[in-house]
């Protein structure tokens, strides 16, 4: 039978070192509510498993002197919820986190391995997205940062290099007038993968846009930002022509399957029906600070 | 919500009727409870099932030599291995037939759906047993499939069994059933009002929790022992008995606690498998099937294509009613005629009604019962066009229910004359329940719309062979055995009815299940006969027993037995002796019991009869968000008639899980099939059942109406809560929408589609 290496590393580097060391062979354990579920499944035989639980960046969430936050790549769901500030500032992202499985998986799911997974529908992704995260990778190259939306490749894949691991996850400060969320179509109420999923990150002065990011998850091979949906927001009070608009933009973008979870129509038609749901709770939250 | 319409003598009664602590609590909570998986042996190794990739294939042959020669495999079996039941005899087990069953534990001529089972490999441990599987050779000619009912009774659709005909012609539909009353011709010519409408219902899954699982051991001397989970062990014997050749006899079959049937173990899958292994090898076998396993290659309940029209008068007496029911069997006949069939219009006192139903087999596991098989196939059909009926005569739903209810002395379709009918009771109990009467909001948001619904059920009960022993222990505490698994709580019900009888503290009755070498035949956990059934048992058990303790009482007294009273749970001199000796305590008579004649028990073995039917109506709210499809259940009370409820938190559990199985079938389960035909959704992800934020509370109201013809007055309560759900809730979303769905699950693509259709 089939031996796995476990190895649980103290610093970056023995984890890049060891990740690289065994060239592809070697798996990332963050929860592991991905990795060990398909371990179980068979599709996966990996020969050395890396946790990063013990790597102390990992693990934290930090409080930028500007006001943002870094988020540890293998902070757990459930540990996001406990800081006293974070889900203030990003209502959206912290929703979307906690939307993932249920109170158990929360203990152990992490945004890094939401991102990681690689699947078009996780549910932290689209929010970080509109969010506007940039991600700290690194690797046998050392250390580099690209926005987050560039890390998804297609279902199951991602650009990391071979040997890179993602460290955290930056958000900037919040300005006045901000406000993000997060809501998913699923056909049960929980336990159930987003059919379709919408972030809207909105700052607004005295009622008008002033910056807008969508994204949306399930609709096309990799979370997409809906650079077009944004435009047709800013500026606007979110009137109905302009959510309608951003609506359409938001159609337009969704390169959707037929699947069992739900077909290129309904995935389609539910994408601009969220992006209203999801920009009015935005723009409440918005205006609310 | 308990409410008591009929006197029986319940105000005395101290344990029956009460909320006694489970007996199968303690260990199930703390996991100490042992499943079948949990058991394990000296000596013990895994089997495993190489299963047919292709959705139709004949299998040209199998090569098991590379699995045999892989160090670690102990033995391998094939269909040559398991007793061929030739095709043109039939050999019958209760209802299920041999010829089908020999053919679906194991491939034979064909392999008929993906996951069929092929060969079967027994191996030091499960990674090498699933190596040996992946080694077997297997050479099969795919042929063309069919999934759904509607390609399958096509004249040129691919047949999967040349030796079924249909009108002498080789067909897929295996087999038709009849329910006629009077002239249905002649019935909806005197109707005012005609509607017929056609239906489609998916397969659905039991979705029990614990996955099939057995250890087998076959002895030196040619005796099996047979540990594994069904809903009956007598059957598990006869079963593998029939389809291995070891005698019942030689074979042992030991219940393990259940994790949840609802019909679909009351067939076998992997004991005769095991114990053809465990013979090969000379070593005990487990296997334990995994949840895609389960879900392709068990169950589930038949998907159906049903017509149903009803005729009325402008006053709303029903005059006639007919349905056409095609029915889902799986890969091999034997699919639940007689639920749609007997049971869609058994509520109704109908002059006219012609009931024909077909069944159907194509390229899917073969179906295994589950809760009221059939019948709420039926039911959805029938009670959505009622309800059409009412809307077109403008009368009130339950109205139309209670003017048509059958009565005493109304036949119904399926032969029987009805006796007491308790189904006037169960509407009444919905109208004059408060849901009924409060107002609903029907516009709350924008976006969502409310509605209600009300739907009846019918189903049959059962009686049936059961067996129990009660023995009084030398400390004078009660053990009583019963020949059933318990799934719906038939230990506690068992233990309540015991401690009355005897006048005894329900601590001091301990209740277990007896294998089939221990207690007498006992017939299947099914139809909802169990409690119904084994309180008959118990309670002429008890009668003899507390016989033997007044003849004990009289022996020591040197009085006539006759002058001895039962009471309290003691002996008392009565009549002329009356406070003559001071009483003898169940204690002091055990503690004497073998100086006086020896040991104290009794056993009773029946084949019960009187289970009168079962009726329940139901009322749900549902809110529908039009933008995403999307129906929740809001409300939902379900009366039904419940004879006593000898366990009332047990009955409620059935009620409310009965209609839980339900909203799932109305809302989001079904078997979703790729372009292969390979099943697409193996696993509680994609198989939506509902979980718990998606039910409200689900309020029972039992009419504790006893059956006169059970001592303690129980009826069947298991079946009849999952018949009225899928109507209910149909009819609860046109209420919403005014917009009706005829197929299910109304799942959200549906019901957006359905809107727009509408406009
Ligand atoms: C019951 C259940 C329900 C679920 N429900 C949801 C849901 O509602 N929504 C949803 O989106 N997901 C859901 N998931 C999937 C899963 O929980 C999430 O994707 C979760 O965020 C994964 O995080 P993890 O820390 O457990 O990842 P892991 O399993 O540890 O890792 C996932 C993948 O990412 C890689 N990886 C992890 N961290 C890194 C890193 N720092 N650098 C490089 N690679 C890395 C791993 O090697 C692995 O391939 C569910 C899973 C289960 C079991």
């Amino acid at each position: 039978m089939t031996d796995v290496r476990y190895l649980a590393p103290r610093t970056l580097e023995e984890a890049v070192s060891a990740f690289a060391a065994a060239q592809g062979a070697a798996r990332i354990l963050a929860g592991g509510t991905d990795l060990l579920v398909q371990m179980r499944n068979g599709i996966l035989k990996p020969g050395v498993i890396v946790d990063i639980k013990k790597i102390a960046e990992m693990t934290e969430i930090a409080d930028l002197p500007d006001g943002g936050f870094r988020i540890g790549a293998a902070v757990s769901g459930a540990a996001m919820a406990e800081h006293p500030r974070f889900g203030k500032a990003w209502p959206g992202v912290l929703e979307a986190v906690n939307l993932i499985g249920s109170k158990q998986v929360q203990g152990r799911c992490s945004p890094g391995g939401n991102l990681c997974h690689g699947s078009p529908a996780a549910d932290s992704v689209p929010a970080m997205v509109a969010a506007g995260a940039v991600v700290t990778l690194q690797g046998p190259q050392g250390r580099r940062e690209i926005p987050v939306e560039q890390v998804p490749a297609g279902p199951g894949r991602t650009t990391l290099a071979p040997g890179e691991i993602l460290v955290s996850f930056t958000l900037t400060a919040r300005p006045a007038g901000a406000g993000d969320a997060y809501l998913r179509m699923i056909p049960r109420t929980e336990m159930d993968i987003a059919v379709v999923g919408c972030g809207v990150n909105l700052t607004m002065q005295g009622g008008i846009v002033t910056a807008a990011r969508v994204a949306l998850g399930a609709v096309a091979p990799t979370v997409r930002l809906v650079e077009d949906a944004g435009k047709a927001l800013l500026g606007t009070r979110l009137e109905d022509a302009a959510l309608e608009a951003a609506a359409a933009a938001c159609r337009a973008a969704c390169k959707p399957i037929d699947d069992k979870r739900g077909t290129i129509a309904y995935r389609t038609r539910v994408a601009g029906v969220l992006l209203k749901r999801t920009a009015a709770v935005a723009a409440q939250r918005a205006q609310g600070n | 919500m308990n409410v008591i319409t009929d006197k029986l003598q319940v105000e005395d009664n101290k344990w029956i009727g009460t909320r006694t602590v489970r007996p199968d609590g303690a260990d199930k909570v703390t996991g100490r409870a042992a499943y079948a998986a949990d058991n394990t042996m000296p000596g013990m190794i895994w089997g495993k099932v190489l299963r047919s990739p292709h959705a139709h294939a004949r299998i040209l042959s199998i090569d098991t030599s590379k699995a045999e020669a892989l160090p670690g495999v102990k033995a391998v079996v094939t269909a040559k291995d398991i007793v061929e039941f030739p095709l043109d005899k039939s050999v019958m087990l209760g209802i299920q037939d041999m010829r089908w069953m020999c053919r679906n534990v194991m491939a034979r001529e064909k392999a008929l759906f993906h996951g069929h089972p092929v060969a079967a490999v027994a191996a030091i441990n499960e990674e090498v047993a699933a190596a040996a599987c992946a080694l077997i050779e297997v050479q099969y000619e795919p042929l063309p499939h069919v999934i759904e009912i509607e390609d399958a009774i096509r004249p040129d659709a691919p047949i999967l069994h040349d030796f079924l005909k249909f009108q002498d012609k080789p067909s897929n539909i295996s087999a038709t059933m009849t329910a006629k009353l009077g002239d249905v011709e002649a019935g909806f010519a005197q109707a005012d009002v005609v509607i017929e409408r056609t239906f489609r219902t998916r397969p659905v899954h039991q979705g029990y929790i614990e996955p099939q699982a057995c250890t087998v051991s076959y002895a030196a001397d040619g005796r099996a022992t047979i540990w594994s989970s069904s809903q009956g062990q007598f059957m598990v014997r006869a079963m593998t008995s029939l389809l291995t050749g070891v005698p019942q006899s030689h074979i042992k079959a030991i219940p393990a606690e259940i994790g949840g049937g609802f019909g679909a173990k009351t067939i076998i899958y992997l004991e005769p498998l095991a114990l053809i292994l465990s013979k090969k090898s000379g070593r005990p076998v487990k296997m334990v099937m995994s949840r895609d396993e389960v879900m392709r290659a068990t169950g589930p309940t038949s998907g159906s294509f049903s017509t149903v029209k009803i005729g009325a008068k402008k006053d709303g007496t029903i005059v006639a009613a007919q349905g056409t029911f095609y029915i889902q069997a799986g890969c091999l006949p034997g699919g639940p005629l007689r639920g749609p069939v007997g049971c869609a219009f058994a509520p109704y006192d109908i002059p006219h009604v012609l009931s024909v139903g077909y069944e159907v087999v194509s390229n899917r596991s073969k179906v295994a019962a589950y809760r009221a098989p059939g019948a709420p196939l039926g039911a959805y059909a029938a009670e959505c066009v009622l309800d059409e009926i009412a809307e077109k005569l403008g009368m009130d739903r339950l109205e139309i229910r209670l003017k048509n209810s059958a009565k005493p002395g109304t036949k119904a379709a399926y032969g029987a004359t009805f006796g007491k009918v308790t189904f006037e009771e169960t509407i009444e109990a919905v109208q004059n329940h408060e849901h009924t009467k409060a107002p609903l909001d029907r516009n709350p948001r924008p976006g969502v719309k409310r509605g209600r619904g009300v739907a009846s059920g019918f189903w049959y009960n059962a009686g049936g062979e059961s067996s129990a022993q009660l023995n009084i222990s030398e400390d004078g505490n009660v053990l009583v055995t019963t020949g059933h698994p318990d799934v719906g709580g038939s230990r506690a019900s068992i233990a309540n009815v015991t401690a009355e009888l005897l006048g005894i503290d329900h601590g001091r009755v301990s209740v277990q299940i007896g294998d089939t070498a221990s207690i007498g035949f006992s017939n299947l956990t099914g139809g909802s006969r169990v409690t119904f059934a084994s309180a008959m048992v118990v309670t002429q058990s008890a009668e003899k027993v507390i016989g033997q303790l007044k003849e004990r009482a009289a022996k020591i007294w040197k009085i006539d037995p006759e002058a001895v009273t039962w009471e309290n749970g003691e002996a008392r001199p009565a009549g002329p002796n009356a406070g003559q000796f001071p009483p003898l305590s169940l204690k002091e008579l055990a503690a004497k019991a073998n100086e006086m004649g020896g040991p104290i028990g009794a056993g009773v073995q029946l084949n019960t009869t009187g289970a009168d039917p079962g009726f329940a109506t139901h009322v749900v709210d549902v809110e529908v968000d039009v933008d995403l499809g999307i129906v929740r259940v809001l409300r939902y009370t379900a009366a039904q008639d419940v004879g006593r409820a000898l366990h009332p938190s047990y009955v409620e559990g059935q009620i409310q899980g009965g209609v839980v199985q339900g909203i799932g079938w109305a809302l989001s389960e079904e078997y979703l099939y790729d372009k292969q035909g390979r099943l697409d959704n193996a696993g509680f992800l994609d198989y939506r059942m509902p979980v718990c934020s998606d039910v409200p509370m689900i309020e029972p109201l039992m009419l504790e109406i006893p059956n006169p013809k059970h001592p303690q007055g129980v009826r069947g309560v298991g079946e009849a809560p999952i018949v009225p759900p899928l109507a209910a809730i149909a009819n609860a979303v046109y209420d919403a929408l005014g917009t009706r769905f005829y197929s299910l699950p109304m799942s959200p693509p549906k019901i957006l589609e359905g809107l727009d259709a509408a406009g």
